[in-house]
């Protein structure tokens, strides 16, 4: 299968006042084309940093990708300079921010947040923009899209905006689209309802998707395959039936049993993770999630597990458990 | 719209009649009048003036007697200026001050906001670092200081601009920029602290993710955002360099409208506190209108009338 993405090895830190914060520490996944990937994991975890840094939209300085490579459709995203990545946003990837709220010009009018990307990557006339701006509305499910066009954002309630996002993210086309947590400030009804338009367009236009999110019901229906990060690592990835059937690292076994489900006992209370990650200006040399695991061994704490294979390619795990000599001891 | 601009136009005379109300009687207030500084003048000449005046009447007449005047819009008589009226000493004034007043207020707000938005993008570069330099020079400098600097360095030293007098192009040059320092200083920092703000906004972020150049998305996103503190500041700001300023006008030697507050307060010039006073507040109260109406322009999420929900 065609790989549209692959990061490898990314390394991205923050010079802060206290010092460096080393949000990502070698994150290693691809999305292939036409594909939904789920990033996973909780507050802090890396997650939105990595998904800024292939869009080079962390600013920098304090942030600073200090090795690595992001390969889009086989060109080194990292050696761009920002003339180039600027002939890549919007057009080639797109991206949809958590907050709709906040995330539009409030004095400029939808319909010209909406042709911006199409007049500068397309070299669309003003008219023709205007023409597919409304196509545009009319496709995200806005009535009156003619209107609706002319309108400002805080005429548009908060599930409107984030199709208006979406509909601007989409403008071009683009191969990849981003969405960081796209449905976390929308409540319930309306967070279906995106999911589904994003669904419904992923399979209209072909468009890779990589969904960042911390909600693993948003993963279930949407992806097809899980990233889960851990402390600015991938800890576990493999494809939705395996991470949810077949969890291998004890984290991710951890937030699935966080996780209300309705084929369980409704007496039996939720298992929350103890603790809190590990702090990421002086990150532990060994795995991450030693302090808060329950299976904690001696080498865990000195020597940082890789990605192995579990049961087939496409379910990868990093615990020292996968070790053929830790078999049998969970 | 008419609504809102009526009912705008009755609070803007409730509050001149105020404003008139209080300042006469406070004027009155105050010892001594018009006549007092003038050498020994027998009682009965001084009687005469009074009552040539008005100044014997009851004080609420006297007081009535105004607000009819005023309201034809006939300031009276001067007490000191014998040959003019309040009237003629306006006209003649305040074309003088408002032109001079008028340059210095392109130059602060042009100067102001281009030097905000540098040291706004260049935030914590030694382009902000010396943009915030003549900021606060041009706050902390009195403009006295200023002025005679200019002149000593512009006029006596290289002697690019006459160093005093009213009369064509160039005489305006110096006493303009001078005057502009202070507010230019002011909008600068003004429109650094809202670009600050704005550029970290998300919407910059997804102007951003469009693939926008960063002249654009400054240009078109973050200015226009940046720029409703600044407009509120404008009012008040023309109202006041518009009808002059005192010390400039006196070190240029400018014919304005800024010598005629101070110096009718320290002469009890009655009419003269009153006509100035009046002018000024119908002046402020009207840019303050303006300035409201300029923020529906700016902001569309602002509407007149009481229809906007936000």
């Amino acid at each position: 299968m065609e790989r549209i993405l692959e990061v490898k090895d990314l390394h991205v830190s923050f010079h802060t006042y206290a010092g460096e914060v080393q949000a990502v520490r070698g994150v290693n996944f691809h999305v292939n084309k036409g594909e939904a990937v789920a990033i996973v994991g909780e507050s802090g975890c890396g997650k939105s940093v990595t998904s800024q840094t292939i869009m080079k939209l962390i600013p920098m300085p304090p942030g600073e990708i200090k090795k690595g490579q992001i390969l889009f459709q086989g060109d080194d995203l990292v050696k761009k300079s920002n003339k180039e990545m600027e002939s890549i946003r919007g057009k080639d990837i797109g991206m949809i921010f958590q907050d709709p709220m906040t995330s539009l010009n409030p004095t400029m009018t939808i319909g010209n947040q909406i042709m911006e990307g199409l007049i500068k990557h397309q070299n669309m006339s003003k008219a023709a923009a205007k023409t597919r701006a409304v196509e545009l509305l009319e496709i995200v499910g806005i009535p009156q899209p003619d209107r609706r066009v002319n309108q400002y954002p805080h005429e548009f309630s908060g599930g409107m905006r984030q199709r208006a996002m979406i509909a601007i993210s989409l403008a071009c086309s683009p191969k990849l689209l981003i969405a960081d947590e796209p449905t976390t400030a929308l409540d319930v009804t309306i967070q279906a309802q995106i999911l589904d338009l994003m669904k419904d367009l992923q399979k209209k236009m072909g468009t890779s998707i990589i969904l960042i999110t911390h909600d693993l019901g948003v993963v279930a229906e949407m992806c097809d395959r899980v990233v889960v990060m851990y402390a600015g690592k991938v800890i576990e990835e493999g494809t939705v039936d395996e991470i949810f059937y077949n969890p291998q690292h004890p984290y991710t076994k951890g937030l699935l049993r966080s996780v209300p489900r309705l084929d369980l006992d409704r007496d039996e209370p939720l298992t929350p993770i103890f603790g809190t990650p590990p702090d990421l200006l002086r990150p532990p040399v060994g795995c991450g999630f030693t302090a808060r695991c329950e299976n904690a061994m001696r080498v865990c704490q000195e020597i940082d597990p890789e990605l192995n294979d579990v049961n087939g390619p496409s379910h990868r795990a990093a615990c020292w458990l996968q070790h053929p000599l830790a078999q049998g001891r969970s | 719209m008419f609504r809102y601009l009526g009912k705008r136009i009755l609070f803007m005379a409730i509050s001149l009649f105020l404003i008139v109300t209080s300042t006469f009687f406070l004027m009155h207030a105050i010892p001594g009048g018009p006549f007092t500084s003038e050498k020994k003048v027998p009682e009965e000449i001084k009687k005469a003036l009074e009552a040539k005046y008005g100044l014997d009447k009851p004080l609420f007449e006297q007081y009535t007697d105004y607000l009819v005047d005023v309201i034809q819009w006939d300031l009276g008589p001067s007490f000191t200026e014998k040959s003019s009226t309040v009237n003629d000493m306006i006209n003649r004034g305040f074309p003088v001050s408002a032109h001079l007043g008028l340059q210095a207020i392109a130059i602060a707000v042009f100067g102001g906001i281009t030097l905000g938005v540098i040291a706004a993008l260049k935030h914590n570069k030694w382009q902000d670092y010396t943009g915030m330099i003549i900021a606060v020079l041009g706050l902390s400098v009195p403009s006295f200081i200023l002025a005679t600097f200019y002149q000593y360095v512009f006029s006596i030293e290289l002697g690019w601009f006459p160093i005093a007098k009213w009369e064509s192009f160039e005489y305006t040059v110096l006493p303009s920029l001078a005057l502009a320092a202070s507010p230019l200083a002011f909008i600068a920092r003004l429109t650094r602290s809202n670009m600050i703000e704005v550029l970290g906004q998300d919407y910059i972020k997804t102007a951003k993710s469009k693939g926008l150049s960063s002249f654009v998305i400054t240009v078109k996103h973050a200015i226009r955002n940046a720029l409703l503190p600044v407009i509120t500041y404008l009012g008040p700001l023309i109202a006041n360099v518009l009808t002059g300023s005192f010390v400039i006008e006196r070190i240029f030697g400018i014919p304005g409208l800024g010598r005629e507050f101070v110096l009718s307060i320290s002469n009890r010039d009655y009419t003269v506190i009153m006509g100035t006073t009046v002018f000024y507040s119908i002046l402020l109260v009207v840019l303050v209108l303006l300035v409201d109406l300029a923020y529906t322009f700016v902001d569309p999420r602002i509407k007149l009338a009481g229809g906007g929900k936000e």
